[in-house]
């Protein structure tokens, strides 16, 4: 699982609403694996990335250099855009746990996979 | 895929289906390859995505990440929910780019609101519309994926979704669900009048309503081979110009063929106005003043 999957997961456990998000991320084997670096598309995931969410995931991950923001002109910036890239799109996340703020149930990752399936108390259905 | 005599769906749930010998078929079967590639194909074309951005994609049945293969080489981003671990795990062993998640889509998509700039489906939708537990309600899991979904996806950006209706009723099961949580939009046929080759394709918007794409048609039963092979906007004019993978503009396309005549002909702008007609852009109407030659002044 990408760090920018992670900033875009929200727990959907029945009850819940926006306060599952972001899901508490714990890891016990992370990987780092090369991805073409397109900036055009780090670009545009900026504005949609939550830097609280991030700086706190890279934090559990101990990653070093982190942006603490978008800079001014961030579209031209390659600098900061490869930076991003490499947080977003390279660093894997193979074993570890997912945890909803609000409800605390944890969803397991194994072998890079999320596990969000829901039993039948937690769906909305 | 579901075989002609029975329905996978009327055997059992879909995690029990799509177990390690169904993800086999899906890695070696190479006419079942060619259907789903030519259907995400299809689908992309659909949800008619802005030229040459990268976008990031949600695909709702990823399974063994054949669509998702489709879209990376598209050069975007995506990622893909499955309710089978045997299918996402030979995705990971086809080393599918895209993240991976073990999810019911009836549970609804875990996503925060406006995170997708679009979505496929291939074949899986269906699934939805039968109860495998007992406490399963198929309407009310359809309501819940489709809400979710139109929350996830930015606004004004489209959903489509391939699937296998078993009949009209069910069609209209699903159609009503996707209306009730705010989508817009509908079902385009390909080969209505063909067993084989017909093929459903909810097309649902999420923002205000758009024209929606012509559902492709056989024409001659010799020609049948050709017409399912879908057009991109790579394969402009195949009668006209003979380059495959020309996608740049007209006058770079001028340029490379080097045969200026034959671009703004009537023949090509009344081509090109049924390719826009496909992807579901407004088009005005092909009259006898279509591509007519103007004054000099023009």
């Amino acid at each position: 699982m990408k760090l920018l999957t992670h900033n875009l997961l929200s727990s959907h456990v029945r009850g819940v609403g926006p306060r599952g998000f972001p899901l508490r991320l714990e890891a016990t084997e992370v990987r780092v694996i090369p991805v073409e670096f397109n900036p055009d598309f780090v670009a545009r995931m900026i504005p949609k990335v939550e830097w609280a969410a991030l700086l706190e995931a890279a934090d559990h991950l101990r990653l070093a250099e982190v942006p603490k923001g978008p800079t001014q002109g961030y579209e031209q910036d390659e600098t900061f855009l490869r930076k991003m890239h490499h947080v977003l799109l390279e660093v894997e996340v193979v074993e570890g746990t997912l945890q909803c703020p609000e409800s605390g149930r944890v969803f397991p990752i194994t072998r890079g996979i999320p596990n969000m399936l829901l039993n039948e108390e937690e769906t909305e259905t | 895929m579901a075989c002609r005599g029975r329905r996978p769906e009327h055997g059992g749930p879909p995690e029990l289906f799509y177990d390690q010998n169904e993800a086999r078929k899906y890695m070696r079967n190479s006419r079942m390859i060619d259907v789903q590639t030519k259907m995400t194909g299809r689908a992309l074309e659909l949800l008619d995505l802005p030229d040459e951005k990268p976008c990031f994609l949600l695909d709702i049945g990823c399974g063994t990440g054949l669509s998702g293969d489709y879209l990376s080489d598209e050069g975007h981003y995506w990622v893909g929910i499955d309710i089978s671990l045997a299918m996402l795990d030979a995705a990971l062993d086809r080393k599918a780019q895209g993240d991976l998640l073990l999810g019911d889509m009836g549970q609804g998509i875990p996503f925060k609101p406006g995170s997708f700039d679009g979505c496929i489906s291939i074949s899986a939708v269906q699934w939805l519309c039968n109860a495998n537990k007992k406490s399963d309600i198929p309407a009310k899991r359809l309501y819940c994926f489709f809400s979710s979904l139109y929350s996830v996806l930015v606004r004004g950006a489209r959903a489509v979704l391939q699937l296998y209706p078993e009949n009209s009723e069910q069609l209209e099961l699903i159609t009503t669900q996707a209306i009730r949580a705010g989508f817009t939009g509908g079902v385009v046929v390909d080969y209505p009048n063909s067993a084989k080759a017909k093929k459903f394709y909810l097309c649902l918007f999420s923002g205000p309503s758009t024209f929606l794409p012509k559902g492709l048609n056989e024409i001659k039963e010799e020609e049948e081979a050709k017409e399912s092979t879908f057009t991109n906007k790579s394969q402009a004019v195949p009668s006209i110009i003979s380059q495959p993978c020309l996608r740049h503009r007209v006058p770079y396309r001028i340029a490379r063929s080097g045969v200026v005549r034959k671009m703004k002909t009537r023949e090509w702008v009344l081509e090109k106005k049924e390719r826009r007609r496909r992807q579901g852009k407004e088009v005005r109407p092909d009259t006898q003043y279509t591509g007519r030659k103007r004054k000099p002044y023009f």
